[in-house]
This record gives structure tokens, sequence and C-alpha cells, in this order.
């Protein structure tokens, strides 16, 4: 058994480790409420754009746009956005393998636009190739930082550079389950879930036109939403991820004295044990 | 006269969800106004001035491009940024001039040339939505 004093400085190893996880638990907590009210925050702007997506794209004329057309596909663009940062559980494995499973759908390596260390990380360690590095955005990233990562994909597609673009990040669906999911970007797939059209007029009237205005807005604005719910998700992943760090540790404070405890026990008993035995030993040569 | 509701909405934030007489916004061909009962729309909105008038005052706000949609009784502008004019701080936005201004010159003939003219043209409309608060602000004058 351990002395006394070694298992006592463990101990106190171990409590700072705890106070430490405690400590980001909570830094992690409050960013995931600030990131969640920026989804929030976000919604009336989805809502309308969506809505105008889906109706444009219905629009006789509208199919045959270059942005909404499929091709043949030769190459895939992944736009992974990620965090900087890992301490956050299973998230970055999560969605490194999503990366890697829509990766593997390119008959030609494919192109990655990382936002994110560990993303970028993971793509330097595969044979596709990194045309961006969008790392150390951070948490306040505001849409004209997500700007110039939309406006690469448009561009890489309509040069040809890319048949496809995909959107991979992690989706926010509650505190206790974050999934890392692929959405298509480019060709524009039309809204359909609960999507109201209305009789809309456009005016210039040529819905060519105002699509050219409006996808890049609406890839930028899924980009940024992706971003987003990546925010909150990464947060509440590392916020759960301290959580059990903390009780782990504190459960292992709880172990580690009560064997101090018992060691203490131990020594008095050996030395009760010791002084009874010499007491008796006096006694008898006494006598 | 039946009243229209406004609702201004970037990215970011909802910056005005208002009911108003008349919205009039620079489209993509022209000025549009709004009132209560406008056929439904939807058109593109380049850099400008968003007008609005609630009570027979006019109030302006800047929108840095994005789309307009109406309905019978609603504008919802979707915008890139927009920015009330009493937001509108007018030392940065004079400071945000002459950086774009310098820019513009200096990149001349280049490839930036269309992005530093853009980012003027924004700095330029800030200013002008900021100068009609100014406006609003000057107390009453005297009836003589």
């Amino acid at each position: 058994m351990a002395s006394r004093r070694e298992i006592r400085r463990r101990i106190r190893s171990i409590q700072n480790t705890a106070q430490i996880t405690k400590a980001m638990q909570m830094v992690a907590a409050s960013r995931m409420r600030r990131a969640q009210a920026r989804v929030q925050a976000a919604r009336p702007y989805a809502e309308s754009i969506t809505e105008i997506m889906a109706d444009i794209a219905a629009r006789p004329g509208a199919a045959d746009h270059p942005l909404l057309t499929q091709r043949e596909l030769r190459r895939i663009e992944i736009v992974a956005v990620g965090s900087d940062r890992g301490l956050a559980g299973a998230y970055v494995a999560n969605l490194n393998r999503e990366i890697a499973r829509v990766m593997q759908r390119s008959p030609e390596p494919a192109r990655v636009i990382a936002v994110g260390r560990r993303p970028r990380d993971f793509v330097l360690r595969t044979r596709a190739t990194l045309v961006a590095d969008y790392s150390g955005l951070g948490d306040h990233a505001s849409i004209v930082d997500i700007r110039p990562v939309a406006e690469q994909a448009v561009e890489d597609y309509q040069s040809g550079e890319a048949d496809l673009v995909y959107l991979v990040y992690t989706e926010f669906i509650s505190t206790l389950r974050q999934q890392a999911q692929a959405v298509q970007l480019l060709p524009v797939l039309a809204p359909t879930e609960n999507v109201v059209t209305g009789p809309w007029n456009y005016e210039p009237d040529n819905p060519g036109l105002v699509l050219q205005d409006l996808v890049p807005r609406y890839v930028e604005f899924s980009i940024y939403r992706g971003y987003l719910e990546a925010q909150a998700s990464y947060h509440t992943a590392q916020m759960l991820a301290m959580s059990n760090a903390t009780d782990n540790a504190l459960e292992i404070v709880k172990d580690l004295t009560l064997e101090m405890n018992k060691a203490r026990q131990a020594e008095i008993t050996k030395e009760i044990a010791e002084i009874s035995g010499g007491a008796e030993a006096i006694q008898a040569t006494g006598t | 006269m039946a009243q229209i509701t406004l609702e201004v909405v970037t990215p970011e934030r909802t910056v005005l969800e208002q009911d108003v007489d008349i919205v009039v916004a620079r489209g993509a061909e022209g000025d549009i106004g709004v009132l209560h009962g406008h056929e439904p729309l939807v058109t593109p909105l380049p850099i400008g001035e968003l007008t609005y008038r609630v009570d027979g005052e006019e109030r302006h706000l800047a929108i840095d491009g994005g789309f307009m949609q109406v309905r019978p009784d609603k504008v919802t502008v979707l915008a890139d940024v927009a920015e009330r004019s009493e937001e509108i701080d007018r030392e940065r936005a004079e400071e945000a001039r002459r950086r774009a201004e310098a820019l513009l010159i200096e990149h001349k003939g280049t490839a930036l040339e269309a992005q530093a003219a853009a980012s003027l043209q924004k700095a330029l409309l800030r200013l002008r939505v900021a100068e009609r608060r100014r406006r609003h602000e000057r107390p009453p004058q005297l009836e003589r």
C-alpha cells in the first residue's frame, strides 16, 4: 500500500484537476447558451430565405440554372466546419468520421475547405486536397467572416473544380445529442421541408437573375448556420465531457481518501499491536 | 390608413419589427413604395437606403444589399447587414469612408477595385443615413 503522504499528494493533484474541469464545464455551459441564442436569432432570416429559395426553385426556368443543375460527379468539395480545439469527448472523432465518409464518395480525391483547426489537421492526414484553411475563427465569427468560405465554394463549383459541394458539420439536436452530418450545398437542392410557397411576383421578372443574387446568399447563410450549430454542439459536447471528467475526478478522490483512511487505520492497528506485544513481553519477563 | 408590418432581419439579428404606414426601398428596377395590400413580390435590394414612415415621421435604415419579400400585410427585408440610423456611429462611418477612398485609389485598375468601390459605397450610405438622423434631432425651428 502506498504511503499516506503519497496518497495525500495524489488526492491534492486530482482535486486540482477536478477544479479545472469544473471551471471548463461552466465556461462551456455559458458559451453553449450564447451559441444557442445565436441559432435562435438566425431563425427569422432562415425562414424567409428558405421560403424564397423553395419558391423560386420551383419556377419554370429555374431548374436549368447552372447552380441548380446536377452534373456528372468527378470530384466532391467539402466545407468541413469543426472546432479549433478538442476536449469535447467524441465530438471531433464523430465529425472526422463523417468527413471521411463523404470523401469516399468522391471518385477523384476530394477537395476540402476547413473551418477549424481540428478538421484541417484531419484532412492533412488524408489523400484529400486542403484548398483553404479558415481555422481560428473562434466563437464570435459573424456572417462577414463566413462570406469568403461561401464565395470560394460557389466559385469552385462554377469553375468545375468540384461537381458537388457538401457542408459537413455537427447538428445540435439536444443537449444530449449532437449529430455529425453532411448537407448538400451545391447544386442547390430546393428546400422541401415545411415550406409555404406563395404566389410571388419577381422583379426583375426573371428567376435566373434573382437566383444569381440569391444562391450565393443562400449558400453563405447555410454555412453560417452550420457554423452556429457546430459551435453550439461543440460547447455542449465539451460541457458534458468536462462534467464527466469532474465526476470521475471526484470519484477517484473518494476512493483515494478511503484508501488513505485505511492506511492510517492499518498503521494505528500495527502500532497498538506492537505496544501491546511489547507490554506483554515486559510482563512475561517481569514475573 | 391600414398599416403594414415591416420586419428587417439579418442572419445575426432581427433589426426591426414594427407596423408602419409605408416602406420605400431602392429595388433592382427603381424605387418601390409598399403600402398595405401590396401584391406579393420578391426583389433583390442593392446597397441602399430603406425608408419607412410611422405617424408621419420618416425613418431610415442602411441596407448592405439583400432581398425584400412583400406580402399584403407584411414586408420582410432580408439584409446582409442593416443598421438603423441611430445605431450608426458617425465618426466611425467617416473613418471607414476615408479608408475606403484610400483603398480605392490604391487598387485603381486592379482586381480589387470593385471591392474597394463597394466598401466606399457602403461607407457613403452609412454617412448619408446617419446624416438623416442629425436632421431629425435638430430642434424645431420657430415659425416667424
